[in-house]
């Protein structure tokens, strides 16, 4: 396994070198380095004196690629891409362009993001999970059809509609939780409590719906068919049997997901007042702070690349046929 | 009866846990008496005084930094006033051997400004005073990570040295103040100084300023600074009064360079160090943001109490408008906007036209507070272009046209929910220059009628536009009809309706009008190389005097003569207008200026290089025990006057936040009632099973 994982992290670093090489073509194909100092400036009448200065202390004024000044390998090194992308590997995020430490920010961030992200993850797979194999044991009745109803009404409304709805009923006429907000320690509790019922809830219609399916092609399958034969309860059988064999289709979406809940939720964090990483990217993007821009697409990459490797992982651990060479 | 006793004793013991209120978003709400809490919408990116220069971040700063003049508060029009010097500034005009001159001396070369500071100022806490925390070694830094953690902090009194050393840190390029290249123009030396303080400071990173001197920037003694300046430029006053020409203590500026600091985001731009009522406690610009009063602020008095009267603010990160709005309601924020969301709420308008609160919110106790803003946004004209530029009766005649045909009246009433007025010159009102009622009307497209101001009818208009060759949107020498193109940013499905109104506009003239939406940076690139035709762009004053408006139609600061740098987008160069601007641009107010100003003004509205747009209206709402709150749109150190009653913004949070407990008690019943028919069904399915596995 372990000649696995180096081969997979070996893998890893053309893909990372691509993705970067993505995000610095795309970024400054929309923004040119004129544009990023002059949102950065920020002022009403921005000077080219000041435009120049700023590159400078950024190092923008360097070409992006290929250095025609320069000469032998520097004409390669002593480029933008190669300069910031060493920094980069090496995990170095360095300062956004309006000066601010990029890896103190993400620490700082993470943690509220986690916050909400965790939790309903945890919750999310446990709620849907059960929800599913009671529907799997009640299958064909009135129950699962009125449930696979309101699954498809759940996933075809707007998670925004949830956390405005959430916001009025259980803050504004119930007063029950703060509208929005964020705490650090055991104060955060009454702030993610709404968001991670709401995060549950909006995704219950489609995994549901999904897990469902999945046990639904395991429960007539000759294994089921003996355990029953044992005496089992049904409740034993869905849960000894069925549910471990059918977490193999799971872990494919599941475990993959792990690693990116570091980089939290746009929408959830933005409406809930969570200090999180969801938005720190978009926000980025809007100001056109390539320093952010670049850290956040090479780290959402790692975490990806971090989760499909996981997943391999978890399947042996799931199914002993695997192996991993 | 059982889960129902379980759950009110489970409800008694959260409301034990949580007080009588659940849903406050503030820790210990009951004793936060002399709080204020407020809210952000974007994290402020710079707060440091010389780089800074968006109005979030001096909402902050401007309570934390004392340049020597402000804005008194209540007084309109706006008046400026000593802050940290004990007068007005003398200033004495000089001759190029600086031998004094008179002030309307034909041998004026400078203007000397004596700043005389007060002998009682003193800076917040701050470790920087400590010695040996300028020099902090690398274990010392390992339990560093805020301003907080320093375990000792001093201060000092405010000195004149410390205002010369702020106005070297604005010349250093590195930087980037953005009033650098203007300061240039009128701070003697100052443009030699920063060349020559830009190569030292490439050459290292911690640069001590005071071994280096401005020419025209001399400290006499500790109390008292001179600033010369090239000629005579009046309006250096209302810079006196901004956060660029806030003191910076050296001890500071050397602290802050350590780069174990900056790795840790301890700087200037994240902890400003000033003398002003309050001090930046924790700065966490993701999540929140606290001020404390200053413990060594200098006595200052407003009607007769001792200022500040608010001993805390808490500013929470909000980037939605409806939870903010809902916050407020529930009387969680003091004060807040009106979003547009939330107008018909909150607003109600008379058939008069009149704004006037909602009874919803006059039964809260909500106070509503409005001021016409020092700003204007127009539809300009490319003045180089050759269709709608150009300065022949016929292009001026065209732009009339157009100009009569935009319904701003209907925009304002549609768009911005009648929060504005029609701009009828460059000058909002507030600022020296503008006129009202008849005087103030602009003639080329309103009429005065009874005592009112009435749009021209559009017939006019088509008759303007006829004489400009035109009839009926026809070119007279093509046949075909005039198509203009405006450019924009607005591209969203939001902005449809907008867009729609605007084609609208041109096609009661019958000009077809072609949308041409693109992205912010190529939009800049058009204006500042005059490729646009037709364009929205706004300005907001830097300090309430004419100039700071009409500049943006001097020819001098055409963007297409300034390699894209001018602020005149509409590259509007009238000979006439650009000789009478450079009069006024240097006089005090008086007649004689009001004269010449409603020349130019006259000038400007014949040529029509904007349609005049609108001057937009802010609106914010307050509660009851929030007070002492006056609409200055030009001071930014208002908070120190601001004054909380806390014992009834509790009083009344209790009594709009009563937690409703019985959906709790409703769903544990259904919960046990289900959970019956449940556990039949399971075993119904189980011997169900059963029987059909047989």
């Amino acid at each position: 396994m372990l000649t696995y994982i180096i081969k997979r992290i070996l893998y890893a670093i053309p893909i990372l070198i691509g993705v970067n090489l993505i995000t610095f073509m795309l970024f400054f194909m929309v923004n040119t380095p004129d544009d990023m100092a002059r949102s950065q400036l920020g002022a009403k009448q921005v000077t080219p004196q000041m435009i120049e200065a700023w590159k400078e202390q950024k190092g923008y004024n360097k070409p992006l690629f290929i250095n025609p000044k320069a000469t032998g390998i520097d004409k390669i090194t002593d480029t933008l891409f190669i300069q910031e992308s060493i920094k980069l590997f090496s995990f170095d995020f360095g300062f956004s362009d309006s000066n601010r430490n990029i890896g103190e920010d993400i620490k700082q961030r993470m943690m509220p993001s986690l916050a909400i992200a965790l939790p309903s993850f945890i919750i999310g797979i446990v709620t849907n999970i059960s929800l599913a194999l009671l529907l799997v044991l009640f299958r064909g009745s009135i129950l699962d059809t009125s449930m696979m109803i309101v699954a498809v009404m759940i996933m075809s409304i707007s998670s925004l509609f949830y956390i405005i709805a959430g916001q009025i009923i259980f803050s504004k006429l119930w007063h029950w939780v703060p509208i929005s907000g964020y705490e650090s320690g055991w104060g955060a509790i009454k702030f993610v409590i709404l968001p991670i019922m709401i995060g549950v809830f909006a995704g219950i219609g489609s995994s549901v719906r999904w897990y469902r399916s999945i046990f639904l092609e395991e429960i007539n399958k000759d294994y089921i068919r003996t355990a029953r034969a044992k005496g089992l309860s049904e409740i034993s059988v869905l849960f000894k049997h069925l549910l471990p064999n059918g977490m193999l289709p799971i872990l494919t979406g599941v475990v993959v997901i792990i690693p990116t809940l570091f980089m939290g939720s746009l929408i959830m964090e933005s409406f809930f007042g969570i200090p999180g990483l969801g938005s720190y990217t978009i926000d980025a993007i809007k100001a056109q702070d390539f320093a952010i821009v670049k850290a956040m697409v090479f780290l959402g990459s790692v975490l990806y690349i971090i989760g499909l490797i996981l997943t391999d992982i978890s399947y042996t651990l799931f199914d002993p046929r695997v192996k991993l060479g | 009866m059982q889960y129902f006793i379980k759950t009110l004793i489970l409800s008694l013991l959260i409301s034990n846990l949580y007080g009588t209120i659940w849903n406050s978003p503030h820790t210990d709400i009951n004793e936060k008496k002399e709080t204020l809490f407020s809210s952000f919408s974007l994290p402020p990116k710079h707060l440091d005084p010389v780089v800074s220069y968006s109005s979030n971040e001096w909402a902050i700063i401007s309570q934390i930094y004392e340049p020597p003049l402000q804005y008194n508060y209540i007084k309109v029009p706006y008046e400026l006033e000593p802050l940290t010097i004990k007068e007005m500034p003398t200033i004495i005009y000089l001759d190029k051997n600086k031998n004094s001159v008179e002030e309307n001396s034909t041998h004026l070369v400078y203007s000397k400004y004596i700043l005389k500071l007060r002998t009682d100022i003193k800076y917040q806490p701050h470790p920087s005073f400590i010695k040996k925390y300028r020099s902090l070694s690398s274990k010392e830094l390992e339990n560093i990570s805020t301003i907080n953690d320093f375990k000792k902090s001093g201060t000092r009194e405010l000195k004149a040295q410390d205002y010369e050393y702020a106005i070297k840190r604005m010349a250093v390029r590195q930087y980037h103040s953005p009033i650098l290249d203007n300061m240039q123009q009128y701070i003697l030396g100052l443009k030699e100084f920063s060349t020559y303080i830009s190569k030292i400071k490439k050459k290292t990173d911690k640069l001590d300023l005071r071994k280096y001197n401005i020419k025209g920037v001399k400290t006499i003694d500790d109390y008292t600074l001179e600033i010369t300046i090239k000629g005579k430029y009046p309006q250096f006053l209302y810079w006196l009064s901004m956060n660029f020409f806030a003191p910076i203590p050296w001890e500071a500026d050397l602290f802050y360079q350590q780069s174990g600091l900056i790795k840790k985001n301890i700087t200037l731009n994240t902890y400003p160090i000033g003398t002003g009522a309050y001090y930046l406690a924790k700065n966490n610009p993701n999540q929140e943001m606290i001020l404390k009063a200053n413990p060594n602020f200098h006595t200052e008095y407003f009607q007769g109490e001792k200022l500040p009267f608010i001993k805390e603010v808490i500013y929470s990160l909000e980037k939605e408008s409806i939870p903010l709005w809902n916050k407020f309601l529930q009387g969680y924020y003091d004060a807040s906007g009106i979003s547009s969301e939330a107008f018909d709420q909150a607003v109600s308008i008379s058939s008069t036209g009149d704004m006037g609160l909602s009874d919803e919110m006059r039964k809260k106790g909500i106070k509503m507070s409005g001021a016409i803003e020092p700003s204007i946004f127009y539809l300009a004209f490319n003045m180089s272009d050759k269709v709608v530029g150009g300065y022949s009766k016929k292009a001026q005649k065209l732009r009339q046209a157009i100009s009569i045909a935009q319904n701003e009246e209907e925009y304002i009433s549609i768009f911005m929910n009648g929060r504005g007025i029609p701009a009828q010159s460059p000058i909002p009102p507030g600022i020296f220059g503008y006129q009202k009622a008849k005087e103030g009307t602009n003639p080329i497209i309103y009429d005065w009628i009874k005592g009112k101001r009435v749009r021209k009818p559009l017939e006019v208009a088509k008759k303007l536009l006829a004489q400009a060759g035109y009839p009926n949107g026809i070119s007279k020498k093509t046949g075909k009809p005039l198509v203009l193109y405006y450019d924009t940013t607005s591209s969203g499905p939001d902005d449809r309706a907008l867009m729609d109104w605007r084609r609208k506009q041109f096609e009661k003239l019958g000009i077809q009008l072609v949308i041409r939406a693109t992205d912010y940076n190529r939009f800049q690139d058009k204006i500042r190389k005059g490729k646009a035709q037709l364009f929205s762009w706004g300005w907001n004053a830097d300090y309430p005097d004419p100039e700071n408006f009409l500049f943006l139609l001097y020819g001098g600061n055409a963007v297409v003569n300034t390699n894209g740098a001018g602020i005149n987008s509409s590259n509007y160069q009238n000979p006439k207008f650009d000789k009478l601007f450079e009069e006024i641009k240097t006089m005090k107010n008086s007649p004689k200026r009001l004269e010449k100003i409603k020349e130019m003004i006259a000038i400007a509205q014949k040529d029509s290089p904007w349609v005049w747009g609108i001057h937009p209206k802010s609106l914010s709402l307050y509660h009851s025990w929030f007070s002492n709150i006056f609409p200055n749109t030009m001071a930014n150190n208002t908070l120190k006057y601001k004054k909380i009653d806390g014992k009834i913004r509790i009083q009344k949070i209790e009594e709009w936040n009563k937690p409703i407990l019985m959906p709790i008690v409703i769903f544990i019943l259904f919960l046990v009632l289900i959970s019956y028919p449940l556990y039949r069904a399971y075993q119904n399915r189980q011997r169900a099973i059963i029987g059909e596995e047989k």
